[in-house]
């Protein structure tokens, strides 16, 4: 039984108020029976250090992605990861992160792609929760369960490959959601990331840049419905938007803004991202600040 | 160009280390070496708190090459990024107080041995190669 939604007013212009919680809500509910609290960071030593008290953590590298394909689990990997974290396919799964909610978001991208059917994200994820002095605990969950039921993933609605964004170019929107200088070429990587570069700088001919943190406000809660309406605005019910960043994380949580908290109903998210394409061979790049256009079309 | 060299004693004792142990208990092991990353000296902390333009990354680095034949280095990270200061503890266990000539030395890619590439991802364990690069550039310049 999915646990009722927060109710909270800041939530109700979103199209799916019931996919996000507020930090109230979630103390309000630990321990209750049917909801399981997921910690998803990049800083694999974080949820060891403290994490909110119940929470299982869940790695997007360890556990979500293939140890040697670059894709993610299976049906069966994923039940048995359900399983092993305690996690019933009816329980309400609210997931939070650091570095404003990017690997949760991930986490609960790919939760999707396997149906799970109430997954949530924490606002304002963990670092909200930690500067508002909120418990912590050290003591790992170790309750585990068994029968998570054994579903494929469903790539299709949400996933998009590089040969699905090769056959929109120029008929539906692409959105950038990394940094202004890796869309114009600039860096090849993330201010910090030197290493996770690629061979060729620029996007993809015609993608907009929107870097994912407009969506959010300096606490790291998602802006209001009128301020993302006015963000995305480009973007009609009717498109078949696919959203970018470096490796698919950033973009996830431009991905969940767009599906959850605008409702638009056909976002994919091209997991494989500038690391694919930046290395790819003659697909087409733009540089500089202007989209550009699809090969062909100008 | 210098020829990568034997490991330093003491970052050899740190990957002996990291090889005794497996699996979480390696990432046991490397939230150890975070909490234990000494704090800056006092002279050093306001420093620390200026921003670094055009980079936001979370590692603060202060290279002491005064005397080469025993470096002094520093570093400072914050809590919420205990694996960076995982590495920089690695670093400053293994390296701190070395002749600037065998800090050169050691080999660029001696993270690897640490066998931590299954548990974080390859891509974010080259941080800790970058860390090291930074200390050989400035050792470099110092020079």
């Amino acid at each position: 039984m999915p646990l009722p939604a927060d109710p909270h007013p800041a939530f109700a212009t979103y199209a799916h108020p019931d996919r996000l919680v507020t930090a109230d809500w979630l103390s309000g509910n630990i321990g209750r029976p049917g909801l399981t609290i997921v910690e998803s960071d990049e800083d694999v030593l974080l949820y060891d250090t403290g994490h909110i008290p119940g929470a299982v953590k869940i790695d997007w590298h360890t556990d979500l992605n293939d140890p040697h394909v670059r894709d993610y689990i299976d049906g069966a990997q994923f039940a048995a990861l359900m399983d092993r974290k305690g996690i019933s396919r009816d329980d309400t799964v609210v997931i939070y992160g650091d570095k404003s909610n990017w690997w949760a978001a991930y986490a609960l991208w790919v939760f999707t792609l396997f149906g799970h059917p109430d997954v949530r994200l924490l606002d304002g994820g963990r670092d909200l929760w930690i500067t508002n002095g909120r418990d912590t605990t050290l003591d790992v969950p170790s309750k585990q369960t068994t029968g998570y039921p054994v579903v494929e993933r469903n790539d299709a609605p949400i996933r998009a490959f590089k040969n699905d964004v090769l056959a929109i170019l120029g008929k539906e929107p692409l959105i950038d959601v990394r940094s202004p200088q890796e869309y114009t070429g600039e860096r090849t990587h993330m201010p910090d990331y030197p290493e996770e570069g690629a061979l060729r700088g620029g996007h993809i001919p015609t993608a907009r840049s929107i870097p994912w943190a407009k969506a959010v406000d300096d606490s790291g809660r998602f802006r209001s419905r009128a301020e993302l309406d006015e963000l995305y605005g480009f973007i009609s019910p009717d498109d078949k938007a696919v959203a970018y960043c470096r490796i698919g994380e950033r973009s996830s949580h431009t991905w969940f803004v767009l599906t959850h908290l605008i409702g638009l109903p056909a976002v994919r998210n091209y997991d494989g991202s500038w690391t694919e394409w930046g290395n790819a061979v003659r697909v087409p790049v733009a540089v500089g600040e202007e989209p550009g256009s699809a090969p062909g079309s100008a | 160009m210098t020829v990568p060299g034997p490991m330093p004693e003491a970052l050899a004792e740190v990957v002996s280390d990291f090889a005794d142990v497996q699996g979480q208990d390696k990432l046991a092991l490397l939230l150890e070496f975070a909490n234990e990353l000494p704090p800056l000296p006092a002279t050093l902390e306001e420093a620390a708190m200026e921003p670094v333009p055009e980079c936001q990354s979370p590692l603060f680095l202060h290279v002491d090459a005064g005397d080469r034949e025993h470096v002094r280095l520093y570093f400072s990270a914050p809590a919420e990024a205990p694996t960076t200061r995982g590495f920089a503890a690695i670093l400053a266990a293994g390296l701190d107080g070395l002749p600037a000539a065998e800090i050169l030395a050691v080999p660029d890619d001696f993270y690897a041995d640490l066998g931590l590439a299954k548990l974080i991802s390859p891509l974010r364990l080259r941080g800790m190669s970058a860390m090291l690069t930074r200390i050989k550039r400035r050792l470099r310049e110092a020079a």
